[in-house]
């Protein structure tokens, strides 16, 4: 089946900053780097089934982004009975630049923001194979 | 022979669970978890805890049994109530549900559609939200003690 648009979903994590770098890399994604390109959903509304949500993942390239290896965006997508194209990790982008430590769970400081912007590369990267997968 | 011990019938709340929908797409989504990590980290600091509501399907056991463990106020940001009916069918009844459109609709604030960035109005619905929250976490501690 063709995929007509991509969507990225990041997971609701609020216990760690790593939840809050994934939604600003998917943001940056959609606004800066990729505009146009790229739509997001609400997690809560896979959780309960939503219609109109299932409706916009099902025919969509689906890029889950986790904040730890809990994986909850991942497993709650599928869980929905729609395929995950992609899934990302943000702690694996912190893995590679320990250096970089977010000052809070919400207030990510330079370094935090610095991560969501590497993450938000990768992603856009994501976005780029799911074009050429079109094309 | 000393004096009788009271045995409560209902055991007391000394924490209470809040639980945002945490909406990722929409602004209000945004406030739910501003809001949510204010009353937890500052206004109401070592009397609620948290849970990432995903976890009520991707979590163990005892993240899953968390409404149970924790009598638990869920905060939606729009009229779907994601977190109100995930917690309820996933984990256990809600003691309370707050809906973030609603309580900003009663006081008149109107916020961004961008769930990214929190200007000045956003942050003011997020004190409208947190103080909201408070209300309803001293309630249930007062319930909890039999008042």
């Amino acid at each position: 089946m063709e995929k007509t648009r991509v969507v990225i979903l990041p997971c609701s994590g609020i216990g760690k900053a790593y939840g809050e770098i994934g939604r600003q890399a998917a943001y940056e994604v959609m606004e800066d780097l990729r505009p146009g390109q790229v739509q997001t959903a609400c997690l809560g509304r896979v959780m309960i089934r939503d219609p109109e949500t299932l409706e916009q993942l099902r025919d969509a390239y689906v890029v889950t982004v986790d904040g730890c290896a809990k994986d909850c965006a991942r497993k709650n997508v599928e869980a929905a009975g729609i395929k995950v194209d992609a899934a990302v990790r943000t702690i694996e982008v912190f893995k590679e630049h320990r250096e970089l430590k977010p000052a809070g769970v919400l207030e990510l400081g330079e370094p935090g923001m610095q991560l969501a912007h590497l993450l938000a590369h990768q992603l856009a990267g994501k976005v780029d194979c799911a074009e050429q997968e079109e094309g | 022979m000393g004096p009788a011990v009271r045995i409560e019938d209902k055991p007391r709340a000394v924490k209470v669970g809040v639980v945002p929908c945490n909406g990722e797409a929409m602004c209000e989504g945004t406030i739910t978890r501003y809001a949510c990590r204010r009353v937890l980290d500052q206004l109401r600091a070592g009397q609620t805890v948290t849970l990432c509501l995903p976890l009520f399907v991707a979590g163990d056991e005892k993240e899953k049994a968390f409404a149970t463990r924790f009598p638990t106020i869920t905060v939606d940001g729009c009229d779907k109530r994601c977190a109100a009916l995930s917690t309820e069918r996933l984990s256990g009844a809600p003691a309370r549900t707050i809906v973030v459109s609603e309580v900003l609709a009663d006081k008149g604030i109107r916020v961004a559609e961008s769930p990214r960035q929190m200007g000045d109005q956003e942050l003011a619905a997020v004190d409208v939200v947190a103080e909201e929250i408070c209300r309803a976490v001293d309630e249930i501690l007062r319930e909890g003690e039999g008042d």
